[in-house]
């Protein structure tokens, strides 16, 4: 569905991801784990238009994108759900699930797939009209993950959803993934929390400085004593 | 009942304040940047007006919208030419861009028509409605009544349509915005279209109010509506209506009072007020998205 090849990722003279390539199939969780630093939300960003790659190609269903406008890559089925939530924080929790809808023009879709999505996360529902700032962190990501649905991806990236959440919250947002894909969304994770995203990932890829290091299938990963030396520790 | 009077024409000047601050708040609440060439637009607005009563002999309702339709394709140009591709700039850069239009906005209407003023022509009838022993000018009523339109009109744009959600998402978080598919710069020039219609409107209505316009006439309510928008809370749309009807009314009273001469001079001393007591403005947001 998604094949990265050998790109090269600039802030300035920054040299952010050194000749990554990586490659997501349909149906799949697929996680990426890297440290602070290391180049996930690059990557990600790259992947859904906000930065361009200098040098390599991205292809999604075949298509070259990497480059393009986010909106065209929004349009072809690609939702991201970025680090750190940004919801948009005066409007209400409703407005940020409609702009989630911004390219679709079914009215009936869009007020179905909201239904959906207040079934999923029923506190949403319940804070339909309240500012969105207003949430909890928790209640935040669930809008965040809310809002991609709502332009029915086909492939959902997910920047870091268990940052500074209660392990119990976390566990529920990691319920709520598996579901999702169960569905019949693709995912892509970016965690630093190695545990709980290879709990629920079938492939994994281990990023650091801007290199892909390691990768393979979620349970290889996890019984590796490199990856559990410097991802696992403690436990 | 001679303080009726005053506060009537005080919501006059305050309107057309109001509509342009509208203008300077959308345009910074969107880019950050503080439009100075706003003012301008404001004067072009009162020509494309008096044109087309003058020339076209048409009433005051079309001309109304000619201008307020040439206002805005006029923002959106200067948006594209001049201040899109210093997106990225410093803030000084932009600024100073900003005062480069503007001086050359004024200095081509001068070239071609001369500095000279022009009256405007007498489009609406001049008579008075008695409302409790008070005589208001119909010209107040109208102008009060356009100018309760254009922001309900706005109010319904910015909260009900996709294009004003799609501005306020992109004035909260741009990246985030372009995320949901929305199209920068397509909401920038939408916003300078709006901002700019508004202030076209303005200057048809200073003009047949005040009767009198010349090409530097942008200059001093361009300010002031700027400070207008800084007191209500620069960004906030319903900051910059009541910021803007707050200084013509107070405008209006320091010259009744008997100091006409220090009249120009309140709205300095607001913005000096406001900046020392609370500078985020009236309805400033001090709000902190949580992380
Ligand atoms: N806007 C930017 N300008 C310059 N350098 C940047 C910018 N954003 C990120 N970087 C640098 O690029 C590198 C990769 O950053 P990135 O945000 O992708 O890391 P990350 O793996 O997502 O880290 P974290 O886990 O902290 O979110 C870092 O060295 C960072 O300092
Ligand atoms: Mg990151």
């Amino acid at each position: 569905m998604l094949k990265v090849d050998n790109i090269d990722v600039f802030y300035g003279n920054i040299h952010a991801l050194k000749d990554v390539s990586l490659e997501v199939n349909e149906g799949e969780i697929v996680t990426l784990i890297g440290a602070n630093g290391a180049g996930k939300s690059t990557l990600l960003k790259t992947l859904s238009g906000l930065l361009k790659p200098k040098k390599g190609v991205v292809l999604y269903q075949s298509q070259q994108i990497g480059g393009k406008p986010a909106q065209a890559i929004v349009k072809n089925g690609i939702s991201h759900v970025p680090e750190g939530r940004r919801v948009f924080s005066t409007m209400s929790v409703e407005e940020n699930l409609e702009l989630g809808a911004y390219l679709r023009n079914d009215r009936e879709g869009i007020k179905k797939d909201m239904a959906n999505v207040y079934e999923l996360f029923p506190i949403l529902g319940e804070r339909r009209k309240q500012p969105s700032g207003t949430l909890s962190g928790g209640e935040q990501q669930m809008l965040a993950m809310g809002r991609a649905l709502m332009a029915k991806p086909k492939l959902l990236l997910l920047d870091e959803p268990s940052m500074g959440l209660a392990p119990l919250i976390v566990k529920k947002i990691f319920e709520i993934i598996k579901m999702v894909n169960e569905q019949g969304t693709t995912v892509l994770l970016v965690e630093q929390n190695a545990n709980m995203a290879l709990s629920i990932a079938n492939r994994a890829y281990v990023i650091e400085t801007g290199k892909i290091v390691l990768s393979g299938t979620a349970k290889e990963l996890q019984e590796s004593e490199q990856v559990k030396a410097a991802y696992l520790g403690g436990l | 009942m001679e303080w009726i009077q005053q506060l009537v024409n005080g919501i006059s000047l305050g309107s057309i304040y109001a509509l342009i601050a509208l203008g300077y708040t959308m345009v910074y609440g969107i880019i950050k940047l503080i439009n100075f060439a706003h003012g301008d637009v404001f004067m072009l607005g009162a020509f494309i007006g008096f044109y087309a009563i003058a020339r076209w002999e048409i009433g005051f309702f079309p001309a109304l919208i000619i201008a307020m339709a040439l206002c805005a394709i006029i923002g959106v140009v200067i948006e594209r030419v001049a201040y899109k591709r210093l997106r990225n700039a410093t803030r000084i850069a932009a600024l100073i861009t900003a005062i480069g239009v503007s001086l050359l906005i004024e200095n081509v209407v001068i070239y071609f028509r001369g500095a000279s003023p022009e009256a405007y022509p007498e489009v609406l009838p001049e008579t008075s409605i008695n409302i409790l022993g008070v005589n208001i000018s119909s010209i107040s009523i109208l102008i009060l009544a356009v100018t309760i339109v254009l922001m309900i009109l706005l109010q319904f744009i910015v909260h009900k349509t996709k294009i004003g959600k799609a501005m306020r998402a992109v004035s909260l978080d741009p990246d985030a915005a372009r995320l949901m598919g929305i199209n920068v710069d397509n909401t920038i020039s939408a916003t300078f279209a709006i901002g700019s219609a508004l202030a076209g409107a303005a200057g048809v209505i200073f003009g047949v109010y005040y009767t009198r316009i010349e090409p530097l006439m942008g200059v001093l309510p361009g300010l002031k509506a700027f400070i207008a928008a800084v007191f209500g809370g620069i960004g906030s749309i319903p900051g910059a209506m009541v910021g803007g009807l707050s200084l013509g009314v107070v405008e209006t009273v320091v010259s009744a009072l008997g100091f006409s001469l220090w009249r120009d001079a309140a709205a300095f001393v607001i913005l000096i007020l406001i900046l020392i007591l609370k500078p985020s403005g009236i309805f400033g947001k001090n709000t902190r998205e949580k992380v």
